[in-house]
């Protein structure tokens, strides 16, 4: 009996150390690759990094027309995402009795588990088959990977607004509508705009849909119809490139848009800590 | 007659109060419907794209093992969805286990603070964008793998075929591994909420029984199976459906079936990623297309079952501790 018991309490103490070490080994390549772009993405940094365009072969040059393409990108996708994102984000928590709520939903999750790249393809037969390569083309398939996010993180910060408050409004004789822009949004303002947030992160990171949509752009942004450049994609051509002062690039690319991201991830996690303590 | 007037205009105030809600609840069920609109939009025009190469080959297209954009215009993407599956079956058997380990952490071992720390880094992992993976795989990874741990895993299983055969560094087996890498956050913090969703009652009536954390482990898995075999398939649709890691790591050649484990191969992402911007021909193109309209129906069908598995497993759990 004695010996079953020590067998047991040892199986168990190798179950925790087998769990532990399960997390140590995510956090090996996580640490890796932090470790790797900071080295390796801080020597490319300097004052030319961040002020010339994309050089040619051998010279000197930065990540500076790639910064304003990625920014115009972003901006013209979350102009067309964020206000569709949050509008069904209303829908799902406001109007979570119609019996569209749950299909909608369902359709959301789906789609945000969709590839990528065939979202840009979708983009490329809708847009670049008519007007060409283009900011546009590559917006807005980047705003079809916003929308679930948006819409999620919406829906569920509406929902943490209390009932009680949506009644008190209504009981003054507020219309709905005036009750949901005026006062319930103003409670979710945090949750939407992390979700808006978590969404930029997460498209600033695309790079298959831009590739698709926008192709390789190696100069300054020149109309929303036509290409511009993009940091994401910039990693993956300066990666593949056999230049060195391209390779270097790359690094500094992915270090810049790491700490984007990180950066990001930093403010989501300010924003939201009020809401679980 | 003064009061009437007030009564009137009562109702004309009413009706315009009702008027504005509709009009906000449409517009609002406008907005949500984009959704569906888009996904149904997405099928139609992937199919509009790829019409060419759905009339020229038809089903064949999907047994076909020829690719062949040079000369005969041939295309058959059967190949591209073995290496899909290949890739997504190596990256499901490295990371399963390491997730489930750390979704049992999570849920059960560890004390909230510890958790906000752990779930922010595998959250972190989540973050990266696929192509930083993709870099850091071609200049760190792959040196690593080629001088230290290949040669060791042929040494020790060379006598199997998958692993005999030249080492390249890039190659099935390298785009598994970070395939592996990528998907844990998802299979990880899913399987911690279904894992969170067995209700308390069924720990207390192990533990009182006098079972070992282990032991109670094990009775939050069994209970939690379906919904972790939902998390799992998650993480099968999203390793499927990657492309900028596989494009840059998996040496990119079409061929029915590899040598070996350390042999280049394609995906059906990877070659949408690099051909689509170099495809010359209308029937190239179609076929590109083609092959992502198979991406995604496959991804199509992954997902939903994926989500009805977790959803229903979700509302199942709750629905118990609650009754």
């Amino acid at each position: 009996m004695m010996d079953n018991y020590r067998i047991r309490k040892i199986k168990d103490r190798l179950m925790r150390i087998l769990l532990w070490s399960s997390l140590i080994i995510a956090m090996i390549p996580l640490f890796s690759i932090l470790l790797d772009v900071f080295i390796n993405g801080a020597r490319a940094i300097n004052i030319d990094f961040f002020l010339l365009p994309t050089p040619t072969v051998g010279e000197k040059g930065g990540i500076a027309n790639a910064i304003q393409g990625t920014l115009i990108t972003l901006g013209l996708a979350s102009i067309i995402g964020v206000p569709i994102g949050i509008m069904s984000g209303i829908f799902l928590s406001e109007y979570h009795d119609s019996k569209l709520s749950q299909p909608v939903r369902f359709i959301n999750d789906v789609l945000s588990g969709f590839p990528s790249i065939v979202v840009g393809i979708f983009g490329y037969v809708l847009i670049v088959s008519v007007i060409g390569f283009s900011v546009i083309a590559a917006a807005f398939s980047l705003a079809i990977i916003m929308i679930p996010i948006v819409t999620r993180t919406t829906e569920e910060s509406l929902r943490m607004v209390p009932v009680a408050i949506r009644e008190a409004a209504l009981a003054l004789g507020i219309r709905r509508w005036k009750t949901i822009i005026f006062i319930v949004l103003k409670g979710g303002r945090k949750g939407i705009v992390t979700g808006v947030l978590l969404a930029l992160a997460r498209i600033a990171g695309e790079s298959a849909p831009v590739l698709v949509t926008m192709g390789y752009w190696r100069w300054w942004f020149s109309g929303l119809n036509r290409p511009a450049s993009n940091l994401a994609l910039n990693i993956y051509l300066f990666a593949i490139s056999p230049f060195e002062n391209w390779r270097t690039l790359a690094w500094g690319s992915a270090l810049f848009l790491i700490l984007m991201i990180l950066g990001i991830s930093i403010l989501i996690r300010v924003l939201t800590r009020g809401k679980y303590e | 007659m003064k009061s009437t007037a007030s009564f009137f205009s009562k109702i004309a105030y009413l009706k315009a109060k009702i008027k504005g809600d509709e009009i906000f609840r449409l517009v609002s069920a406008f907005f949500a419907l984009t959704t569906l609109l888009i996904v149904v939009l997405m099928v139609y025009e992937l199919t509009r794209g790829s019409w060419l190469s759905l009339q020229k080959f038809g089903l064949g297209f999907i047994t076909g093992t020829t690719w062949d954009p040079v000369f005969t215009l041939n295309f058959g993407a059967l190949p591209l969805i073995l290496g899909t599956l290949t890739t997504s079956a190596i990256a499901l058997a490295i990371s399963v286990p390491i997730s489930i380990g750390i979704g049992l952490l999570l849920s059960e071992y560890i004390s909230k603070r510890l958790e906000f720390f752990v779930s922010f880094i595998v959250e972190l992992l989540a973050a990266i964008p696929s192509v930083v993976y993709g870099l850091w795989g071609i200049f760190i990874l792959i040196p690593f793998l080629r001088n230290n741990v290949y040669p060791l895993i042929q040494t020790v299983l060379g006598f199997l075929p998958l692993f005999s055969g030249p080492i390249y560094g890039g190659g099935v087996l390298t785009a598994g591994i970070v395939l592996s890498i990528m998907i844990i956050p998802i299979i990880s913090s899913v399987s911690r909420e279904v894992f969170s969703a067995v209700p308390l009652s069924q720990r207390e009536a192990i533990i009182s029984l006098g079972a070992t954390k282990w032991e109670t482990c094990k009775i939050v898995m069994s209970y939690a199976k379906s919904g972790v075999i939902g998390a799992i398939t998650l993480g099968l649709g999203r390793a499927i459906g990657e492309t900028m890691a596989v494009t840059m790591l998996i040496g990119n050649k079409f061929k029915v079936l590899p040598s070996s484990l350390f042999d280049a191969w394609y995906t059906m992402a990877a070659i949408i990623a690099n051909e689509f911007t170099e495809a010359t021909s209308d029937i190239y193109v179609s076929a590109l297309i083609n092959v992502g309209l198979t991406l995604f129906l496959i991804s199509l069908m992954v997902n939903v079952i994926a989500r009805l598995i977790v959803w229903r497993t979700l509302r199942l759990v709750k629905g118990v501790s609650r009754g």
